[in-house]
């Protein structure tokens, strides 16, 4: 009994670590300059929890092995200093990791969230409603409109509520369904929800954000790869969250600006 | 692991009240799991005090609606009376430890009918704001949320108020007819205690913060 | 008039009419064993429920027999709509997380144990005892009942975030008389909670038998004092938070409604509110919570190793220390529920510092159980069995939560399946196992009978490599950013990952069907069970002093005296290489002259 714990026990513990290391499920290539820094932490954390996961479940399973009662008279041993040692390592471990990850590995987070967008980014409002999500560029004069909220009708096509014949700065607004950003170029996402709480999460971009009714939120990121790649909603809004979804294209300057010309003369 | 002495010597003489055998805090267990229910409750309470603070302060424009008279007036009364209540249900503690059964009882009533007056005055004052249009939804002065978070909180300690009031009868009843104790009486003073207490916090933050310019 | 010192008295004798033996019994023994039997049923149906949903993601289409007469609109002709598939993952998880992890760890077995094993006959209110289970049975009865409301069980998850659980029906299907009712059910299961919790601590402080210092208690009761405590601050803060969100759906207030919503082509009348209060409303319940489903079965392993390695726990006081920091910072850590949740940025970085500091805690105690187990004669019984793999998996699912602490990192696994993943380990199937091992412990105490090692032994291999099987590949799925709480996977991206979930499913079946073998035996060996002795596992609390099972008032009308604690492992005196608690020094000197 004490031999097939140890095994399986080792078994389970190096199919996983070779799971992990062999990426056979991973994430998709990152397409942010903030993903590369945050690809860099979670590979940090593997190191560290890896070592843990490998140390204590081979430890467990050697103990099982070595101290199973095989009916002889060995007699019971202390663990050398008591508990002494074991709270040091401990200490040293646990306390140098957290320091590292906590204080160190803190630049993703506080390079999206304590800094503002560069000022040249360029600025989309995203609007969550169950089921789908749409986009509005500010066009020219870079603002956008109110939003009137007894304006809003799908049958219309006027997902924001845009009143173009009173409001200035409707007039050049752009709504799309799909997002494209040009490459190289930051970007500021203004996330808003109509109806109840959504969530932005695209895995290329490494971003992830709740929309929370009543609030408008900002994320921005810098994409630095062409692509085109799924815009999820990750926050429980009803039946059809499963299918609650967007694309975001990456695109060159140029097509970028094709693109948006070619959305203006839809509106 | 333990000492050859300790094992071989018996019971450790050394625990003292916290020994085993013995209640550590010396008061019966009734007391005790008082004591807890008042802080789980005033848990309870935070929750809906934090609640009120937060939309407060999320709020544009609260409103503040209370002139000094009537509702600061009011409101300040009903603070004197609780506290009164408070007073007469010492009295009654004492009495009941005293063994003086009827004197406690009369007090328990002194206190209930404190908490009656309490009751009515703050209908009164709910009847009033409710015919001036506060609603949980709406009111005449500002952000709607007022009637919500007024009413909520405010009815919660009503609710508290009005349980005491059942609870304090009870009480008297069974101990002028010898069935409960002295105890019994001094766990039912912790209870109206805290629900005084908890007024104590009501009172400046929801009717003084809104008082009237 | 009660004396504050003398303890009081309870039964005279035991009650005869079967009503007052087996239905409104006072007797904490009985009321265990009907905690232990609810959350029994609880954890059955929650399995199911999870069978449907692991089987609806892989096979849609596939008509499942009966399903449809439950519900005709859910599951018309046997296939699960969308809305249903989240009905069923709602009930899943709110029956598991409330009425079967914060049950029978707590509840269960700390209401038939406790008392034994401080040397009291009973709770300090029996009546009050009583009256927390049938509330909790009350609080079932209306959870299950949304399976019979015109438009079915709640959609929103167990954690029933606004302003889709507020609005009502206008949001969808599953949000009116079934979301009220699961808010009810929630708020009653706090009072029953609530009026456990006082007992517990009452119990606990008051009616310990002489000698009984609090550091001669055995760490099975610290993890049911702490966990009381745990339960006494947090489920008033949800009971709070369950009447304001009644109050939003039913009194027209606007606590976590936000104004200018537009649901189904409907202008919402309410304004004011905010989600993120509910939020954190709900997780700093929510975080406590989750410790309040491992902290007994902390308390249970550390209390089971000992007995089969035959050596004394290591560090007794220090895994106390741990128990009780942990339990101290699980109240400020509740924040990291909500990085991604539109909470100031500051707030996340605040929260996340206490949550990588309790891997400290964590750490300490896992070593210090591998440290008990390493020079010990282990005898491998099933319930050591599973002590021992509760190690493993609780380290596992630990390890995930080093991720998840870090905002950063929260950032791409927030709402994925490394999440689930995460928390099945840690509750799903850690606090499981404390349970199962807690229960081949007890077992033969609780019923007089021995469970079978046999069956308990194929229980155990199959459902440890089983639970491996499931959840760890789901740490797979999170990092390939499999989004959770989805109904179907239609999109491109997810496609790859339909492989992974087909052998998660085929082995959940697999795991679940085997529980079936530990369910046969715990009610075949009440019968058939070979009888047991009063102390069949050499162990030293004062429970295995009693017979098997215990009479009517525990100690037989007589109070015991503790001498020592409970950790006299491996120092032989005499043929035993053990001590009893409650052995008088003079028969230890008797035995070895």
């Amino acid at each position: 009994m004490a031999k097939l714990f140890a095994i399986v026990m080792a078994v389970i513990t190096l199919v996983s670590v070779w799971i992990f290391v062999a990426h056979t499920w991973w994430f998709p290539t990152v397409a942010s300059e903030h993903g590369v820094d945050m690809d860099h932490q979670f590979k940090e954390t593997f190191i560290a929890a890896g070592f843990a996961f490998l140390v204590s479940q081979l430890g467990l399973a050697t103990f099982v092995w070595k101290y199973a009662d095989r009916g002889d008279n060995r007699k019971i041993r202390i663990f050398p200093g008591g508990a002494r040692w074991l709270i040091i390592l401990s200490l040293i471990f646990v306390g140098s990791e957290v320091f590292a990850l906590e204080f160190v590995g803190q630049k993703v987070w506080s390079a999206m969230y304590f800094k503002k967008a560069p000022q040249d980014s360029l600025r989309v409002q995203v609007l969550g409603g169950q089921f789908a999500f749409y986009f509005r560029y500010p066009g020219p004069d870079n603002k956008f409109a109110p939003i009137h909220v007894d304006k809003i009708d799908e049958g219309t096509q006027n997902y924001f509520g845009l009143d173009k014949s009173s409001d200035e700065e409707a007039k050049d607004d752009v709504v799309t369904a799909s997002l494209a950003v040009p490459i190289n170029r930051p970007v500021e996402l203004l996330l808003e929800a109509k109806d109840v709480g959504h969530a932005f999460y695209v895995r290329e971009l490494r971003i992830q954000q709740d929309l929370v009714p009543g609030m408008e939120i900002a994320v921005h990121f810098l994409p630095t790869r062409l692509g085109k790649f799924e815009v999820v909603c990750t926050q429980l809004c009803g039946l059809g969250h499963y299918n609650m979804r967007a694309y975001v294209e990456v695109m060159t300057q140029e097509n970028f600006d094709k693109w948006l010309a070619d959305q203006v003369s839809q509106q | 692991m333990a000492s050859k002495e300790v094992v071989a010597s018996g019971v450790d003489a050394s625990g003292g009240i916290w020994g085993g055998g013995v209640r550590p805090f010396g008061v019966p267990s009734k007391k005790l799991g008082m004591w807890l229910f008042v802080i789980s409750d005033a848990l309870t309470f935070s929750v809906v005090i934090f609640a009120y603070g937060y939309l407060r302060l999320a709020a544009a424009d609260w409103p503040r609606p209370f002139l000094f008279v009537p509702s600061i007036v009011n409101a300040s009364v009903m603070t004197f009376v609780l506290m009164t209540s408070s007073v007469t249900m010492v009295y009654a503690v004492r009495s009941a430890q005293l063994g003086l059964r009827k004197a406690s009882v009369w007090w328990l009533c002194a206190t209930v009918l404190c908490g009656v007056i309490f009751d009515v005055l703050h209908l009164r004052e709910w009847a009033g704001l409710i015919k001036e249009g506060v609603r949980p939804l709406q009111n005449p002065w500002g952000t709607p949320m007022f009637g919500s978070a007024f009413f909520s909180l405010t009815g919660l300690h009503m609710l508290h108020v009005t349980i005491g009031i059942i609870y304090l009868l009870a009480v008297a009843a069974m101990f002028g007819s010898s069935k409960a104790t002295a105890d019994d009486v001094e766990v039912s003073g912790l209870y109206w205690h805290f629900v005084d207490l908890v007024w104590m916090f009501i009172f400046p933050l929801v009717y003084l913060l809104s008082a009237h310019r | 008039m009660s004396d504050g010192v003398t303890p009081v008295v309870h039964h005279a004798h035991a009650p005869t009419s079967f009503i007052r033996r087996y239905v409104f019994s006072l007797d904490h023994k009985v009321i265990g064993q009907q905690y232990y039997m609810l959350a029994l049923f609880s954890v059955f149906i929650g399995m199911l429920l999870s069978w449907l949903v692991r089987i609806h993601l892989v096979w849609a289409k596939f008509p499942i027999p009966l399903i449809s007469h439950l519900s005709p609109n859910g599951a018309p002709g046997g296939v699960i709509t969308p809305e249903y598939y989240l009905s069923l993952l709602t009930l899943h998880g709110t029956l598991m997380v409330f009425f079967v992890l914060t049950t029978a760890p707590q509840s269960g077995f700390g209401n038939y144990i406790l008392p034994i094993q401080i040397g009291a006959e009973d709770m300090a209110f029996p009546t009050l005892n009583m009256l927390s289970f049938w509330t909790t049975f009350v609080a079932l009865v209306v959870l299950v009942s949304t399976f019979f409301v015109k438009d079915g069980p709640p959609i929103s998850g167990w954690t029933a975030y606004p302003p889709l659980s507020a609005i009502g029906g206008d949001a969808g299907p599953g949000l009116s008389l079934g979301q009220d009712l699961w808010a009810i059910s929630i708020a009653l299961f706090c009072i029953g909670s609530l009026m456990g919790a006082l007992n517990f601590i009452v119990t606990t402080l008051d009616m310990r038998c002489r000698g009984m210092l609090l550091s001669r208690m055995p760490l099975s009761t610290w993890g049911w004092l702490i966990t009381a405590v745990l339960a006494l601050l947090s489920f008033a803060v949800l009971f709070a938070a369950c009447i304001l969100l009644i109050l939003d759906r039913n009194a027209g207030t606007s606590f976590f409604i936000p104004g200018g919503l537009i649901v189904s082509e409907k202008i919402q009348p309410h304004s004011g509110g905010s989600p993120l209060l509910w939020q954190h409303l709900f997780w700093f319940f929510g975080h406590p919570e989750v410790y309040i489903a491992i902290v007994p079965g902390w308390g249970i392993i550390s209390q089971i190793l000992p007995v089969f390695a035959r050596k004394p726990i290591l560090g007794y006081k220090v895994i106390l220390g741990c128990l009780g920091s942990i339990a101290g910072l699980s109240f400020m850590v509740w924040g990291h529920h909500m990085f991604v949740s539109g909470m100031s940025p500051y707030s996340g970085f605040l929260f996340s510092v206490p949550t990588l500091i309790i891997t400290l805690p964590a750490t300490i105690m896992t070593l210090l159980w591998l440290g008990t187990v390493w020079g010990g004669k282990l005898r491998l019984t099933t319930s050591m069995l599973f002590a021992l793999a509760f190690i493993s998996v609780f380290v596992t699912g630990g390890l995930g939560g080093m991720f998840l602490a870090q905002p950063s990192l929260d950032i791409y696994l927030h709402a994925t399946y490394f999440v689930v993943g995460h928390f099945h380990m840690v509750m799903g199937v850690a606090a499981i196992f404390a349970m199962l091992a807690g229960t081949y412990f007890w077992y033969p105490k609780m019923f007089g009978r021995m469970l079978n090692e046999t069956l308990g032994k194929i229980h155990f291999w199959i459902t440890f490599v089983g639970v491996y099987a499931i959840f760890m590949p789901m740490h797979f799925l999170g990092l390939a950013g499999n989004v959770r709480r989805y109904s179907e996977f239609t999109d491109d991206f997810l496609q790859p990952l339909i492989p992974v979930h087909k052998f998660i499913t085929v082995c959940a079946l697999a795991v679940g069907a085997t529980q079936f073998i530990f369910l046969f035996n715990v009610f075949w060996s009440m019968l058939k069970g070979e009888k047991a002795p009063d102390n069949p596992w050499d162990a030293t609390s004062l429970e295995w002093s009693i017979p098997s099972p215990p009479p009517f008032d525990n100690f037989d009308g007589k109070h015991p005296v503790v001498y020592r604690g409970p950790n006299e492992y491996g120092t032989p005196s005499g043929e035993k290489d053990f001590e009893m608690q409650a052995t008088p020094p003079a028969e230890i000197q008797r035995r070895t002259i």
